[in-house]
């Protein structure tokens, strides 16, 4: 009887164990054997060692879409955390009824195609006649083509898509048991004081758990920079290396330039880096993120 | 209640923010072409013939046509598959159930950009990697994140209603496909819902899978659109401004339709923290 459910179970999870050793583990032990090869589908493949990770320790525009990324993710990554708890906090003091409707209208910009975003980028940050500079006046800087100012731009208009993280925080201190605020109050706590010692570590989860999601996403920063910055008929590049963001290069090694090999190479130093970013995050986190009671 | 107003001036004013460039967008595709840029609210002139002109210089339909096919393929089969999957978690007891589910969540984590390569070898050598097919398959085998999401939801269902229905002889696909699946019904369309934004909203597959204009998708084809009219080519913003309109309102609307269930969704994404 137990040997027949065992059997039943592996039957219902059989779709997921033939897609994670087809589309998963299948293809990361590929990825890390063609990293070691000079890939090439007409002529054959040849094995060349440790030669692309050598190319690419020295390849200057890793350096460049690596520092880029870095850069983007740094500041994107807090900002987005910030004003998302920012307007979470709003939302919830709010009250349900009203928090309903802004909940949508935050949302609603994460539901649009990230091409789009890339579009509305080029036209609301142009820099000679764009609205943010309508708005900002001759203060405000050539975000689309100006090296200095290309991934700070970038960064606010990935912002606009923080609707996500807003609906998360907020679930999170809907979670939150009154009682400890008002605990709290009685002892004489400000509004700070409570901000800091009871909302906070109550909702660490929530903001652990976007921490990590964000990163990891932002890492893989693609669609709206290639949108704007990259044209996929003819593989050139509109702006300055200031858009070359780790994935596109990757992408444009391994699809434009097919050096399958080379790109596969790029592929596991993303996973690394990522893998590593991750860790370093979840270490960090053991010492503020609490489990339980809300 | 007197210290609400600062609230509710925080929120309005953030809510304009967050609207504003979609009024933009769907203000400045309506101009033509000198007044793209002069921001005015409501056009001075009105220019509907650019809806004409981005039809008749791009095949518009069959993309979204297409966008349409791709992406109830990709939620269908997904949706399908991560039940039946979590199914398989949420009922049954088996030894490795805890380090398989283990791995489920673990590959959550995995950045999809290192499995990109060999993914497309792998429909190279099916001779699929020029088709559609590689946009939606992969979700035959479900996917860790929906998985975990009904899993969830399966687990509230009372155990009792299950031994209730298998007293009655009921085999273990009848208590997924008459139980388990009924019952769960939001967390099922929720997953939809999911896959449909995600699909719709790709870029990076279609373009590394579809080479000919006619399979394109409405993300793919407006990216055509910009190398076409942007910044590169004729620098016709107001042609790909009534594209970004119509790769965007289709998921607008849609959205403004489900909401409830892309907002729980992601409310219940944070919570397995």
């Amino acid at each position: 009887m137990a040997r027949r459910e065992t059997w039943a179970a592996y039957g219902f999870l059989a779709p997921w164990i033939i897609g994670f050793l087809v589309f998963l583990a299948g293809p990361m032990a590929a990825s890390l054997v063609l990293s070691f090869t000079d890939y090439d589908a007409l002529t054959g493949t040849a094995f060349v060692g440790a030669e692309n990770y050598r190319t690419l320790i020295a390849d200057p525009r890793v350096r460049t879409s690596l520092g880029n990324t870095l850069f983007y993710t740094a500041l994107h990554v807090p900002l987005t955390m910030v004003v998302s708890l920012g307007l979470a906090l709003l939302l919830h003091r709010a009250g349900r009824r009203s928090a309903g409707f802004f909940r949508t209208v935050f949302y609603l910009p994460t539901v649009t195609p990230k091409v789009a975003v890339g579009v509305l980028f080029l036209l609301l940050f142009n820099g000679q006649s764009g609205l943010v500079n309508q708005v900002l006046g001759p203060v405000g800087p050539d975000w689309t083509t100006d090296p200095a100012w290309i991934k700070p731009g970038l960064v606010l208009i990935g912002a606009w898509s923080l609707g996500s993280t807003v609906i998360i925080y907020l679930a999170a201190l809907q979670d939150v048991p009154r009682d400890l605020h008002e605990a709290a109050q009685m002892d004489g706590a400000g509004a700070w004081a409570r901000f800091r010692a009871v909302t906070v570590p109550a909702i660490s989860g929530a903001l652990f758990f976007t921490l990590i999601i964000n990163t990891i996403s932002s890492l893989q920063t693609f669609d709206e920079v290639y949108t704007a910055f990259y044209g996929s008929a003819n593989q050139q590049t509109y702006g300055s290396d200031a858009a070359l963001f780790y994935v596109v290069y990757l992408f444009q090694q391994a699809f434009q330039f097919l050096h399958i090999g080379y790109a596969s190479a790029l592929a596991w130093l993303l996973f690394l880096i990522i893998m590593a970013v991750t860790l370093v995050q979840v270490r960090l986190s053991r010492r503020f993120v609490h489990y339980g009671g809300g | 209640m007197a210290r609400r107003w600062p609230i509710w001036t925080g929120l309005a004013l953030a809510a304009v923010v967050f609207t504003y460039p979609f009024a933009w967008l769907v203000s400045a595709s309506l101009k033509p072409r000198p007044d793209v840029f002069d921001n005015a609210f409501i056009p001075r002139e009105w220019a509907p013939e650019n809806y004409v002109t981005i039809w008749s210089a791009a095949p518009v339909l069959t993309w979204l046509t297409n966008s349409v096919v791709v992406a109830l393929a990709a939620a269908g089969t997904v949706t399908v598959s991560s039940a039946i999957v979590a199914f398989g978690f949420a009922y049954f007891r088996f030894p490795g159930r805890n380090a398989l589910f283990a791995l489920v969540v673990g590959t959550m984590m995995l950045p999809g950009a290192v499995t990109m390569i060999p993914t497309y070898l792998i429909w190279n050598e099916l001779g699929l990697a020029t088709t559609q097919v590689p946009l939606w398959a992969q979700n035959l085998f479900g996917s860790a994140f929906y998985i975990f999401l009904i899993r969830q939801f399966f687990l509230g269902v009372p155990r009792e209603l299950f031994e209730a229905a298998r007293v009655d002889g009921a085999g273990y696909w009848r208590l997924f496909w008459r139980i388990a699946v009924p019952l769960c019904r939001p967390a099922l369309i929720v997953t939809f819902v999911f896959e449909l934004r995600a699909s719709w909203s790709d870029l990076l597959r279609p373009l590394i899978y579809l080479r000919d204009p006619a399979l394109f998708t409405m993300p793919r084809g407006m990216k055509a659109i910009l190398d076409q009219f942007g910044q590169a080519g004729e620098a016709r913003w107001e042609v790909v401004l009534a594209g970004a309109v119509l790769t965007t309102v289709p998921m607008i609307v849609a959205f403004l339709l489900c909401q409830r269930y892309f907002i729980e969704g992601v409310a219940t994404q944070g919570r397995k923290g």
